[in-house]
């Protein structure tokens, strides 16, 4: 049958049930004494799964993000995909020429002057050596080393490595790159640098992996990503979509919000019974991502007859100060009668500029207009915890319109020196 | 989440990981060569003398053996005809031996050094240790420059039987890469074998014909332990253990090095000298040592062939 796929379809990398698991001795002997002494003494192991069955695939001219925490095994992924580390099973495919980028350098000789490395580096990668040194120049000029390519590497600062093993990785002119936390060191000019090479390529469709904690890259360039936890797949999709996940697994799911406190206030004509998120389409929700508009629910259950009772919220960040606080008792509109074994809802939807983070609700109940009686007050709404590309370091993120320009005249300072 | 949604069709095989070699042999000989070249560089550019120190180690060491096994103890001059030229000879030995331990002494560490290339970029690993095996031949062409003019300057002429260079170099350096391999492949995992390797090889400096050409191990082993009494007025000889000491001169001809640097010295500078299939006592005989060249070869290369997949992640 032959394949219906065009062009645009087909495949560059494509993994199939990858799985490797390392062996870890327990101590390790590295001395034939150590051996002889105890030679019936089998070496203990235990086995790390790094890597569970995992499946994709990328698609020639995509840029294929790879996310998740510090040992989720994006990097043993990324080794396997580059022919470092065989699998215990599984396939990957890799169609073209591979440029790798790996924990952060591409292993150069220190005592040699950067053109010996990056020709050396070059033929590592698959060119030929006319072709590496051919190369150089673009190489040393990207990474902005020019004026110290008489240097011994050994003298180069960190970042200037990083700078010229990335140069190397991209000037090899592969047909898939693999990069590794590129992000991670390197000045803020740099990584710009680095970004524009990412658009450019992206551009020519060239194809590119990406491993990455940022998860502002990974929305920036990235079409679609892969979340890994514990050597396993957790979600693949769009980038956003993977970033609001990790941004969850990194929070995790606080145990002490559901252990409700039941000292509750008031003097118990109702009780909030539930609270809890919605979104647009009415779906419950503990984590929101930031920006979405978001209703805010509370159900309220009547144990004698209440005229008129008012709701209000208070959204406490991790440090239990009140962000939002929005109540119903001045809305021109009353709540009417509810009669004994009635429920209310009340809700409260708000657009979502909340910082990322942890965030607990607070519901309490009162008589409308004073707001001092109060009939219940409720702490056991789940914490929920909003989600975003980058925090900023505010407590809410508004909307803000940024400028800059030159006046045309000079303005004269307001303020009285 | 696992089913393939595209074709995979026109991706051809699945990569084979890490391996020893490569179906890409330009690039494995490009590899090989330019880290030996780099490697030769920093020798040569590294130090004030430069590449005058390379060369000064096995004169050095000549000059000491000169002094002290042949104007002291008379090793060499016993009047044998073999024995002409046994300057030269030593000189060539100590150069070819010098070789052997660069490439296996070198090569030991070599994979475990080279970490940072290992568990970042995928290439043949073998090409590490024949890198190491490659940088000892440059500096071995050096020496043989040397070695060269001390023969002609004392009087040693060219002759056809130079010939046979190519191949008694090869033989060294395919036996050298063959330990070579192996060394450094088991090196990853037994970090003793450096300090059990220097006494091997400081055993073989001396059980190889250095010092002691093969004529003097053959006349002290060959026909057994050799007794000289006076009874009567009358001088015995006689030889005991001759079954003994048989089987001391046989293991002494196991050692590939023996056959290797006699061939060189018979060949290239004293046709007097006894040729490796006199001393092994024919040239059938020779297959013996080539054999073992051949098994240490196979074996290295199994061994490194083996561990090569899973070196990057042992180290």
């Amino acid at each position: 049958m032959p394949a219906a796929s065009s062009g645009q379809q087909s495949l560059a990398v494509a993994v199939d049930g990858a799985t490797k698991t390392f062996r870890v001795p327990e101590e390790r002997t590295h001395t034939l004494k150590e051996r002889a002494l105890h030679p019936m003494r089998r070496i203990r192991h235990h086995s790390f799964k790094a890597l569970d069955d995992i499946s994709f695939e990328v698609r020639r001219g995509e840029f294929f993000g790879i996310a998740g925490r510090n040992g989720s095994g994006k990097s043993t992924l990324l080794k396997c995909m580059a022919g470092i580390y065989a699998l215990d099973r599984g396939r990957i495919w890799v169609d073209g020429r591979l440029s790798t980028f790996i924990e952060l350098g591409v292993g150069f000789n220190h005592d040699l002057a950067a053109r010996d490395n990056v020709v050396l580096n070059g033929i590592m990668m698959g060119l030929s050596p006319r072709e590496a040194r051919a190369r150089y120049d673009a190489v040393i000029d990207f990474a902005e080393l020019r004026e110290f390519e008489e240097l011994k590497l050994k003298n180069y600062s960190s970042g200037m490595h990083v700078r010229l093993a990335f140069s190397v990785a991209i000037q090899v002119d592969a047909d898939i790159l693999l990069v590794d936390e590129v992000l991670a060191v390197g000045d803020a000019a740099f990584a710009q640098k680095c970004f524009d090479v990412f658009n450019r390529m992206r551009d020519e469709g060239r194809t590119i992996v990406f491993v990455t904690h940022d998860m502002g890259a990974l929305n920036r360039f990235c079409h679609r990503a892969l979340l890994l936890e514990r050597g396993s797949m957790v979600h693949i999709g769009e980038p956003h979509e993977v970033a609001d996940r990790y941004l969850e697994l990194n929070f995790g799911r606080d145990p002490l919000a559901t252990a409700a406190a039941e000292e509750r206030g008031g003097g118990g004509e109702a009780r909030v019974v539930e609270a809890w998120i919605e979104d647009e389409h009415g779906e419950r929700h503990t984590s929101v991502a930031q920006g979405r508009r978001i209703t805010f629910k509370a159900l309220v259950r009547f144990m004698v007859p209440v005229d008129d009772p008012a709701a209000s919220l208070y959204v406490l960040n991790e440090e239990h100060v009140a962000i939002v606080v929005a109540t119903s008792s001045r809305e021109s509109e009353r709540s009417g009668h509810f009669d004994a074994g009635e429920q209310a809802l009340f809700s409260f939807t708000f657009d979502n500029v909340l910082a990322p983070g942890r965030y607990s609700p607070l519901v309490t109940l009162a008589h409308r207009g004073s707001g001092l009686d109060l009939m219940d007050r409720f702490e056991g709404g789940s914490s929920f915890v909003v989600t975003a590309v980058a925090a900023n370091g505010g407590v809410i993120d508004l909307p803000v319109e940024v400028g800059v320009s030159r006046p045309e005249t000079p303005v004269q300072p307001q303020v009285r020196a | 989440m696992s089913s393939p949604t595209i074709s995979r069709e026109g991706l051809g095989r699945p990569i084979k990981g890490p391996r020893a070699l490569t179906d890409d042999w330009t690039r494995f000989w490009h590899l090989t060569y330019n880290i030996a070249r780099n490697e030769f560089k920093l020798k040569f550019f590294g130090s004030v003398l430069g590449y005058l120190w390379q060369v000064m180690r096995p004169l050095l060491l000549f000059g000491v053996l000169y002094v002290f096994f042949v104007l002291v103890a008379h090793v060499g001059k016993g009047g044998h005809p073999g024995e002409r030229d046994y300057g030269v000879q030593l000189l060539s030995s100590i150069v070819l031996f010098t070789f052997f331990g660069e490439a296996t002494a070198g090569a030991v560490r070599s994979v475990v050094d080279r970490e940072n290339l290992v568990r970042k970029i995928q290439f043949p690993r073998l090409v590490i240790p024949l890198a190491v095996v490659l940088l000892a031949l440059f500096n071995l062409s050096l020496n043989l420059i040397v070695v060269l003019i001390f023969a002609l300057a004392s009087g040693v002429h060219p002759s056809l039987s130079w010939l046979e260079l190519p191949l008694i170099l090869a033989v060294l350096a395919v036996f050298s890469t063959g330990i070579a391999m192996l060394l450094s492949a088991w090196f990853v995992n037994f970090r003793d074998i450096q300090p059990i390797w220097e006494v091997f090889s400081q055993v073989l400096f001396y059980a190889s014909p250095l010092i002691i050409p093969v004529e003097t191990v053959r006349q002290k082993l060959a026909y057994g332990k050799y007794h000289k009494v006076v009874r009567g007025g009358v001088v015995h000889h006689f030889f005991t253990d001759v079954g003994l000491f048989h089987v001391l001169y046989r293991i002494y001809l196991l050692n590939p090095l023996v056959s290797i640097f006699q061939q060189f010295r018979h060949a290239m500078i004293n046709h007097a000298a006894i040729s490796a299939g006199q001393a092994l006592g024919g040239w059938v005989a020779v297959a013996e040592p080539l054999a073992i060249v051949l098994c240490v070869f196979a074996l290295g290369f199994w061994v490194f062939n083996r561990s090569a997949p899973l070196v990057a992640e042992n180290l």
